[in-house]
Protein backbone atom coordinates (compact mmCIF):
# COMPACT_ATOMS: atom_id res chain seq x y z
CA UNK A 1 0.00 0.00 0.00
CA UNK A 2 2.37 2.61 1.19
CA UNK A 3 4.54 1.76 -2.18
CA UNK A 4 1.90 2.44 -4.07
CA UNK A 5 1.15 5.88 -2.49
CA UNK A 6 4.70 6.76 -2.68
CA UNK A 7 4.85 5.78 -7.02
CA UNK A 8 1.69 8.23 -6.92
CA UNK A 9 3.15 11.30 -5.01
CA UNK A 10 6.29 10.95 -7.06
CA UNK A 11 3.58 11.08 -10.12
CA UNK A 12 2.02 14.00 -9.16
CA UNK A 13 5.14 15.73 -8.27
CA UNK A 14 6.99 15.03 -11.64
CA UNK A 15 3.61 15.75 -13.57
CA UNK A 16 3.62 19.34 -11.33
CA UNK A 17 7.30 20.20 -11.81
CA UNK A 18 6.67 18.86 -15.99
CA UNK A 19 4.19 21.35 -16.03
CA UNK A 20 5.97 23.94 -14.51
CA UNK A 21 8.69 23.61 -17.19
CA UNK A 22 5.65 23.80 -19.68
CA UNK A 23 4.38 26.97 -18.33
CA UNK A 24 8.05 28.62 -18.37
CA UNK A 25 8.64 27.53 -22.09
CA UNK A 26 5.18 29.20 -22.87
CA UNK A 27 6.32 32.36 -21.51
CA UNK A 28 9.88 32.40 -22.98
CA UNK A 29 8.18 30.81 -26.89
CA UNK A 30 4.83 32.84 -27.23
CA UNK A 31 4.68 36.17 -28.72
CA UNK A 32 2.93 38.85 -27.12
CA UNK A 33 1.48 39.84 -23.33
CA UNK A 34 -2.11 37.47 -24.07
CA UNK A 35 -1.17 34.34 -24.94
CA UNK A 36 1.77 34.24 -22.59
CA UNK A 37 -0.54 34.82 -20.04
CA UNK A 38 -2.58 31.92 -21.70
CA UNK A 39 0.39 29.68 -20.45
CA UNK A 40 1.15 31.20 -17.34
CA UNK A 41 -2.15 31.44 -16.07
CA UNK A 42 -3.37 27.74 -16.64
CA UNK A 43 -0.07 25.27 -16.40
CA UNK A 44 1.45 26.84 -13.34
CA UNK A 45 -2.05 26.87 -11.76
CA UNK A 46 -2.40 23.03 -12.22
CA UNK A 47 1.23 22.36 -11.80
CA UNK A 48 1.08 23.51 -8.73
CA UNK A 49 -2.31 22.00 -7.45
CA UNK A 50 -0.31 18.34 -8.33
CA UNK A 51 2.75 19.61 -6.29
CA UNK A 52 0.77 19.84 -3.28
CA UNK A 53 -1.83 17.33 -3.39
CA UNK A 54 1.87 14.92 -3.92
CA UNK A 55 3.51 16.62 -0.82
CA UNK A 56 -0.33 15.87 1.22
CA UNK A 57 -0.18 12.02 -0.14
CA UNK A 58 3.44 11.81 0.93
CA UNK A 59 2.93 13.36 4.36
CA UNK A 60 -0.17 11.80 5.26
CA UNK A 61 1.35 7.97 4.64
CA UNK A 62 4.56 8.14 5.12
CA UNK A 63 4.16 10.23 8.44
CA UNK A 64 0.47 9.70 9.15
CA UNK A 65 0.25 13.12 9.41
CA UNK A 66 -2.93 14.63 7.68
CA UNK A 67 -2.28 19.25 7.10
CA UNK A 68 -5.35 20.37 6.52
CA UNK A 69 -3.18 23.95 5.63
CA UNK A 70 -2.15 21.95 2.15
CA UNK A 71 -5.93 21.60 1.14
CA UNK A 72 -6.94 25.18 2.31
CA UNK A 73 -3.71 26.16 0.16
CA UNK A 74 -4.84 23.80 -2.99
CA UNK A 75 -8.54 25.88 -2.60
CA UNK A 76 -7.03 29.13 -2.12
CA UNK A 77 -4.90 29.08 -5.59
CA UNK A 78 -7.83 27.51 -7.16
CA UNK A 79 -9.95 30.63 -6.64
CA UNK A 80 -7.38 33.19 -6.85
CA UNK A 81 -5.20 32.39 -9.84
CA UNK A 82 -7.90 32.63 -12.73
CA UNK A 83 -8.79 36.07 -11.75
CA UNK A 84 -5.08 37.07 -11.40
CA UNK A 85 -5.08 36.63 -14.76
CA UNK A 86 -8.18 37.81 -16.21
CA UNK A 87 -6.70 41.08 -14.30
CA UNK A 88 -3.09 41.26 -15.84
CA UNK A 89 -5.12 40.49 -18.98
CA UNK A 90 -7.27 43.79 -18.68
CA UNK A 91 -4.94 45.83 -17.15
CA UNK A 92 -2.57 45.11 -19.89
CA UNK A 93 -5.05 45.66 -22.33
CA UNK A 94 -6.10 49.15 -21.02
CA UNK A 95 -2.59 50.16 -21.00
CA UNK A 96 -2.96 49.49 -24.81
CA UNK A 97 -0.11 47.00 -24.90
CA UNK A 98 -0.30 45.31 -28.81
CA UNK A 99 -1.61 42.49 -29.80
CA UNK A 100 0.38 40.23 -32.07
CA UNK A 101 0.60 40.98 -35.84
CA UNK A 102 -1.10 37.81 -36.74
CA UNK A 103 -3.73 38.24 -34.45
CA UNK A 104 -7.05 37.95 -36.36
CA UNK A 105 -9.72 39.73 -34.57
CA UNK A 106 -10.42 42.24 -32.20
CA UNK A 107 -14.42 42.94 -31.32
CA UNK A 108 -13.40 44.64 -28.13
CA UNK A 109 -11.86 47.61 -29.93
CA UNK A 110 -15.40 48.25 -31.93
CA UNK A 111 -16.72 49.51 -28.52
CA UNK A 112 -14.13 52.06 -27.44
CA UNK B 1 -31.29 26.67 0.89
CA UNK B 2 -29.44 28.07 4.28
CA UNK B 3 -32.80 27.76 6.17
CA UNK B 4 -33.24 24.09 5.14
CA UNK B 5 -29.69 23.45 6.23
CA UNK B 6 -30.38 25.27 9.50
CA UNK B 7 -33.94 23.40 10.31
CA UNK B 8 -31.80 20.72 9.66
CA UNK B 9 -28.94 21.09 12.23
CA UNK B 10 -31.90 21.93 14.72
CA UNK B 11 -33.58 18.74 13.85
CA UNK B 12 -30.41 16.54 14.89
CA UNK B 13 -29.71 18.26 18.12
CA UNK B 14 -33.18 18.23 18.90
CA UNK B 15 -32.46 14.36 18.12
CA UNK B 16 -29.49 14.67 21.09
CA UNK B 17 -31.53 16.24 23.22
CA UNK B 18 -34.04 12.91 22.64
CA UNK B 19 -31.09 10.44 23.11
CA UNK B 20 -28.99 12.25 25.83
CA UNK B 21 -26.27 11.20 24.17
CA UNK B 22 -24.25 14.59 23.00
CA UNK B 23 -21.70 13.31 20.74
CA UNK B 24 -20.99 13.36 16.53
CA UNK B 25 -22.10 10.10 15.75
CA UNK B 26 -25.88 10.84 17.77
CA UNK B 27 -25.78 14.22 15.70
CA UNK B 28 -25.21 12.32 11.87
CA UNK B 29 -28.11 10.05 13.17
CA UNK B 30 -30.06 12.82 13.50
CA UNK B 31 -29.27 14.56 10.94
CA UNK B 32 -29.74 11.84 8.57
CA UNK B 33 -32.99 11.22 10.25
CA UNK B 34 -33.60 14.79 10.04
CA UNK B 35 -33.01 14.70 6.33
CA UNK B 36 -35.58 12.17 5.74
CA UNK B 37 -38.31 13.96 7.83
CA UNK B 38 -37.33 17.12 4.98
CA UNK B 39 -37.79 15.19 2.34
CA UNK B 40 -41.22 13.76 3.55
CA UNK B 41 -42.18 17.16 4.17
CA UNK B 42 -40.20 18.86 1.33
CA UNK B 43 -43.54 20.93 -0.82
CA UNK B 44 -44.34 22.79 2.17
CA UNK B 45 -40.62 24.78 1.43
CA UNK B 46 -40.27 27.39 -0.66
CA UNK B 47 -37.37 26.52 -2.34
CA UNK B 48 -36.10 22.82 -3.56
CA UNK B 49 -34.95 20.61 -1.57
CA UNK B 50 -31.60 21.57 -0.49
CA UNK B 51 -29.57 18.37 -1.56
CA UNK B 52 -29.87 18.89 -5.46
CA UNK B 53 -28.67 22.23 -5.42
CA UNK B 54 -25.44 21.00 -3.28
CA UNK B 55 -25.46 17.87 -6.13
CA UNK B 56 -25.77 21.01 -8.55
CA UNK B 57 -22.57 21.98 -6.89
CA UNK B 58 -20.65 19.20 -6.80
CA UNK B 59 -21.13 18.76 -10.17
CA UNK B 60 -19.95 22.34 -10.91
CA UNK B 61 -17.16 21.16 -8.87
CA UNK B 62 -16.09 18.68 -11.41
CA UNK B 63 -16.36 20.74 -14.04
CA UNK B 64 -13.70 22.55 -12.87
CA UNK B 65 -11.74 20.14 -12.34
CA UNK B 66 -12.22 18.53 -16.01
CA UNK B 67 -11.76 21.93 -17.32
CA UNK B 68 -8.79 23.05 -16.05
CA UNK B 69 -6.61 19.12 -17.07
CA UNK B 70 -8.25 19.96 -20.59
CA UNK B 71 -7.06 23.50 -20.55
CA UNK B 72 -3.40 22.15 -19.69
CA UNK B 73 -3.13 19.27 -22.15
CA UNK B 74 -4.15 22.80 -24.83
CA UNK B 75 -1.54 24.60 -23.97
CA UNK B 76 0.46 21.74 -23.60
CA UNK B 77 0.14 21.34 -27.23
CA UNK B 78 0.49 24.75 -28.36
CA UNK B 79 3.71 25.75 -26.13
CA UNK B 80 5.28 22.35 -27.31
CA UNK B 81 4.47 21.92 -30.69
CA UNK B 82 7.20 22.75 -33.12
CA UNK B 83 6.17 25.11 -35.34
CA UNK B 84 4.03 28.56 -34.08
CA UNK B 85 0.73 28.01 -36.01
CA UNK B 86 -1.55 29.54 -33.23
CA UNK B 87 -4.16 32.58 -34.34
CA UNK B 88 -5.00 34.20 -31.67
CA UNK B 89 -8.07 37.45 -31.52
CA UNK B 90 -10.80 38.56 -29.17
CA UNK B 91 -14.37 37.71 -29.28
CA UNK B 92 -17.46 39.09 -28.21
CA UNK B 93 -19.66 36.52 -26.26
CA UNK B 94 -23.23 37.35 -24.97
CA UNK B 95 -24.11 35.60 -21.64
CA UNK B 96 -27.32 35.12 -20.29
CA UNK B 97 -26.39 35.32 -16.93
CA UNK B 98 -27.33 38.21 -14.64
CA UNK B 99 -25.97 37.78 -11.17
CA UNK B 100 -23.10 38.97 -10.16
CA UNK B 101 -21.72 36.04 -8.68
CA UNK B 102 -22.95 33.90 -11.57
CA UNK B 103 -20.66 35.96 -14.27
CA UNK B 104 -17.53 35.85 -11.56
CA UNK B 105 -18.19 31.95 -11.63
CA UNK B 106 -18.82 31.81 -15.63
CA UNK B 107 -15.72 34.17 -16.45
CA UNK B 108 -13.52 31.81 -13.77
CA UNK B 109 -15.01 28.91 -16.09
CA UNK B 110 -13.64 30.04 -19.38
CA UNK B 111 -10.39 31.24 -17.74
CA UNK B 112 -9.73 27.70 -17.28
CA UNK B 113 -11.74 26.30 -20.79
CA UNK B 114 -9.00 25.22 -23.18
CA UNK B 115 -7.27 28.20 -24.85
CA UNK B 116 -9.59 31.24 -23.69
CA UNK B 117 -9.31 33.82 -21.21
CA UNK B 118 -11.19 36.56 -20.50
CA UNK B 119 -10.52 40.23 -20.92
CA UNK B 120 -13.35 42.01 -19.91
CA UNK B 121 -16.91 42.29 -19.22
CA UNK B 122 -18.59 44.85 -20.20
CA UNK B 123 -20.14 47.60 -18.44
CA UNK B 124 -23.84 46.26 -18.26
CA UNK B 125 -23.03 42.67 -17.19
CA UNK B 126 -23.92 41.47 -20.69
CA UNK B 127 -21.19 40.91 -22.92
CA UNK B 128 -17.92 39.05 -22.01
CA UNK B 129 -14.77 39.73 -24.17
CA UNK B 130 -12.84 36.89 -24.13
CA UNK B 131 -9.16 36.37 -25.47
CA UNK B 132 -8.86 32.75 -27.58
CA UNK B 133 -5.58 31.29 -28.23
CA UNK B 134 -6.88 30.09 -31.47
CA UNK B 135 -9.74 31.86 -33.01
CA UNK B 136 -10.56 29.20 -34.73
CA UNK B 137 -11.76 27.11 -32.14
CA UNK B 138 -13.91 29.57 -31.55
CA UNK B 139 -17.68 28.18 -32.03
CA UNK B 140 -16.45 25.10 -30.21
CA UNK B 141 -15.52 27.11 -27.58
CA UNK B 142 -18.69 29.17 -27.46
CA UNK B 143 -20.71 25.80 -27.83
CA UNK B 144 -19.25 24.57 -24.65
CA UNK B 145 -19.34 27.49 -22.66
CA UNK B 146 -23.35 27.94 -23.66
CA UNK B 147 -24.07 24.18 -23.18
CA UNK B 148 -22.21 23.28 -20.03
CA UNK B 149 -21.04 26.14 -18.15
CA UNK B 150 -24.06 28.03 -18.16
CA UNK B 151 -26.45 25.56 -17.84
CA UNK B 152 -24.76 24.04 -15.06
CA UNK B 153 -24.29 27.61 -13.02
CA UNK B 154 -28.13 28.52 -13.59
CA UNK B 155 -29.03 24.80 -12.40
CA UNK B 156 -26.88 26.15 -9.16
CA UNK B 157 -28.99 29.55 -8.83
CA UNK B 158 -32.43 27.76 -9.59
Amino acid sequence: MTAIVEILSALFLLMGVFLFLVSAFGIIRLPDVYTRNHAASKSSTLGIMFILIGTLLYFYYEHGHFDFRVVLAIIFIFMTSPVAGHLIMRSAYHTGVKMWDRSVQDDLKKTR
Amino acid sequence: MSFQILLNVFLAVIWMFLKNEFNGSTFIIGYMLGLGIMFIFRHFFNERFYLKRVNAVVLLLLIFARELILSNISVLKAVLKPSLDIRPGIFAFETVLTKDWEITILSNLITLTPGTLVVEVSEDNRILYIHAMDIADKDEAVDSIKNTFEKAIMEVSK
